[in-house]
């Protein structure tokens, strides 16, 4: 029924898509099989059953719509950012972990985690566009502003995959540290850090010649190096500062992006790894997957603000006030 | 396969290294007929055990290499070979080695596994995937053996640990009949001795309803007249010791043989990334991951380490970089594992399962090392009796 409903639905989205932002924050849980919906005050305005296992989401190019990729339905199901009503499916998405949106506004890459490929899918009408081998337990995914390159990291082989998109081929395989997880890029895509989950690293390639150029290194006081196991990674739109989610080691650290070097490290929950930055930047929500909650960090003073209760295993934020 | 290969490279060519002629060549050796692949049937036809060649895992690990392969310019083969009854399991693996194979993986009877020791076990790569014995680990190891499998007394010592955490010190010990079990009991009386538990008895017991015997066959009789906090079972078999759990005399948990079981693998750990290796698998076998299976799969992820690191087949080159304890590799398991160089056993976390949930993991917070908190699990250096 559902799908019979998705092409009138697409079309009142599209005639209403200049909403004013809400502010509202949808952290997807991936146990709970719902979404948890957190207002500007910080406090619960909503939970609602999704699909099975939602992980990765992601807004569409004018924010009117979220997708949400659901791991065990093997679909990415799509809503309505103004109401939060199911929109449309794309079904038929081999276990989708992460994805992230082409400047085209169309074209969506998928990692498919059990699959050891990414695909691409047309956000419109959900056809598979295509589809490229990966190592196997592909994630992270990155497109470049220009929309010529993907970066997808593959978890299990150590490996960060670069996807032509206009020569539709995989040009280059790069050797990184112990399990790849996510990305950021520079404002200026000239660099791109990739997370290294048990290697407690983020190594950096550099984007004109496929190389890595360096790596940092995690460790807040007290904790071993084997609990630091970085997972997302957010650069500020100046450039200027990194923020990354250290997992077991249940802190954010805070980067000097040029010097890349630690100015900080920030205590959260427990096993943190999802991260989402307000649109002034002033806030940084943080998901904390084993203790189902988010923190929502003040990042001037670099201090928590609160913690808000989610649903079981909290996994990806967005943040609907731009 | 040099067609496939061949096949592999063109596909490839775009902008890539096309792949080196020798791929990183890896070996199985198991036995035709193997008694410890055949179900094992109790009373009534029941096979309370299900068991199957690890070699499945073995298959997961190099099916997973395409990619890597790609980046590399360097493929991986998994050779199985499987030994005729009587067949010289030294001269297969002296085969497999002219065959340019970087490893071995052992899975052996134990007669066959001390003949291979015995004649090839001085240098290259042979990794037990089977075997929890510690004499494999202590007086009869080898320069050459590594073990994937964690050893009887790494998982005992996992066992007490969490009796320790839980302030269950009070320990009755029941144990089976033969040396399996005795070699367990052992384990366990050292573990009790490690981790400052108390033995409240040990008690063995029988498979019997002679009324002679009652005092051996009786779960009520075996386990009153002592005070203790935890029953912990050593029977190999688990005829006898599945009848223990709600039989016994005091409310008490059982755990070791049932119950809460101290186990290298579990298809329900839910961290880690273990879902996808746990799905991986099940796709790819038809069953349930077990213990065997993740150590295949964790001996043949090792030398992909190795190679992938050193970008190359060269035998005596990837030897020293598996056996050297600084091969840093991903387990699944949450922490990274090593191979201890003292006797070349692979340090890992331990999952105590019962059989349906992960209940908790070892090592636990608290238990202090001076090197890796792993080395709190099993025999460590300074206690070793393997001189290689």
């Amino acid at each position: 029924m559902l799908k019979g409903l998705s092409g009138a639905l697409c079309a009142v989205s599209v005639a209403g898509s200049a909403w004013a932002a809400s502010g509202i924050a949808i952290v997807s849980n991936e146990r709970g099989n719902t979404l948890t919906v957190i207002g500007p005050d910080l406090a619960i305005v909503d939970t609602m059953e999704t699909c099975a296992r939602p992980r990765g989401m992601h807004f569409s190019a004018d924010r009117s719509e979220f997708f949400v990729g659901c791991a065990d339905d093997d679909q990415i199901a799509i809503y309505e950012t103004a109401t939060r009503t199911l929109l449309r499916r794309i079904t038929g998405v081999p276990a989708p972990e992460t994805f992230d949106l082409h400047p085209d506004g169309r074209r969506l890459v998928v990692s498919n985690e059990e699959d050891a490929a990414a695909s691409v899918y047309d956000v419109e009408t959900g056809e598979l566009l295509a589809e490229y081998e990966t190592g196997e337990e592909p994630e992270g995914v990155q497109i470049t502003p220009d929309g010529r390159l993907a970066f997808v990291a593959s978890e299990a082989a150590n490996l960060v995959h670069v996807i032509d998109l206009e020569a539709d081929a995989v040009i280059a395989d790069i050797l990184v540290d112990t399990r790849p997880r996510r990305f950021a890029l520079t404002p200026d895509a000239a660099e791109l850090w990739v997370s290294a989950e048990l290697a407690g690293v983020v190594n950096i390639i550099d984007v004109a010649s496929l190389k890595l150029v360096g790596d940092i290194a995690f460790l807040p006081t007290g904790f071993r190096p084997e609990q630091v196991t970085p997972v997302d990674v957010l650069i500020t739109a100046d450039g200027s500062r990194a923020y990354v989610a250290l997992g077991r080691a249940n802190h954010v650290a805070v980067v000097d992006v040029a010097a890349r070097e630690v100015l900080d490290y920030v205590l959260v929950g427990k096993r943190a790894w999802g991260l989402a930055l307000s649109a002034d930047e002033s806030r940084l929500f943080v998901a904390n997957g084993l203790s189902d909650d988010v923190t929502v960090v003040d990042t001037a003073s670099l201090r928590a603000l609160t913690s808000t209760p989610t649903g079981l295993v909290p996994y990806g934020i967005l943040i609907d006030d731009r | 396969m040099i067609a496939r290969l061949a096949v592999l490279a063109i596909a490839l060519v775009l902008a890539l290294p096309a792949l080196a002629a020798e791929p990183a060549r890896i070996v199985y050796l198991g036995v035709v007929d193997d008694p410890a692949y055949q179900p094992q049937r109790v009373y009534t036809g029941l096979a309370l055990k299900d068991r199957h060649r690890p070699v499945d895992g073995a298959r997961l690990a190099v099916a997973g290499t395409k990619a890597l392969a790609r980046a590399l310019g360097i493929g991986f083969v998994l050779d199985e070979r499987l030994l005729a009854a009587g067949g010289d399991a030294a001269a297969e693996v002296r085969a497999a080695r002219a065959s340019g194979a970087l490893a071995v993986l052992l899975d052996l009877p134990e007669q066959a596994m001390a003949a291979v020791l015995a004649a090839e076990g001085g240098e290259g790569l042979l990794v037990n995937i089977r075997h929890v014995d510690d004499r494999w680990r202590g007086a009869d190891c080898a320069p050459a053996l590594l073990h994937a499998m964690p050893s009887r007394s790494m998982l005992t010592d996992a066992l007490a640990q969490h009796l320790r955490f839980r302030g269950w010190t009070r320990v009755l010990v029941l144990r089976g009949p033969g040396p399996e079990n005795e070699a367990e009991a052992a384990a366990i009386r050292r573990s009790i001795g490690k981790f400052g538990l108390d033995l409240a008895d040990e008690r063995a017991f029988e498979l019997t309803n002679d009324p002679r015997q009652r005092d051996l066959g009786n779960v009520a009789l075996l386990t009153g007249d002592a005070r203790y906090d935890v029953i912990w079972l050593a029977d190999a078999e688990g005829e006898f010791g599945r009848y223990v759990p709600f039989a016994t005399y005091l409310p008490r948990p059982v755990v070791g043989s049932e119950g809460l079981t101290p186990v290298a693998w579990h298809w329900t750990l839910e961290r880690y990334g273990a879902p996808q290796l746990n799905q991986r698998f099940r796709r790819a076998a038809g069953r349930d991951m077990a213990a065997g299976d993740w150590a295949a799969w964790v001996a043949v992820r090792s030398i992909i380490e190795a190679v992938s690191q050193r970008r190359t087949v060269d035998r005596a080159g990837i030897a020293e970089l598996v056996r050297s304890g600084d091969l840093a590799l991903d387990l699944y398991k949450g922490v990274r594992g090593s191979f201890r160089p003292w006797d070349g056993q692979l340090r890992q976390p331990i999952l105590l399962a019962t059989h349906n949930a992960v209940i908790a993991i070892a090592p636990f917070d608290g238990f202090q090392h001076q090197t890796d908190t792993l080395d709190t699990l099993g025999i460590d250096r300074p206690e070793t009796a393997c001189r290689r």
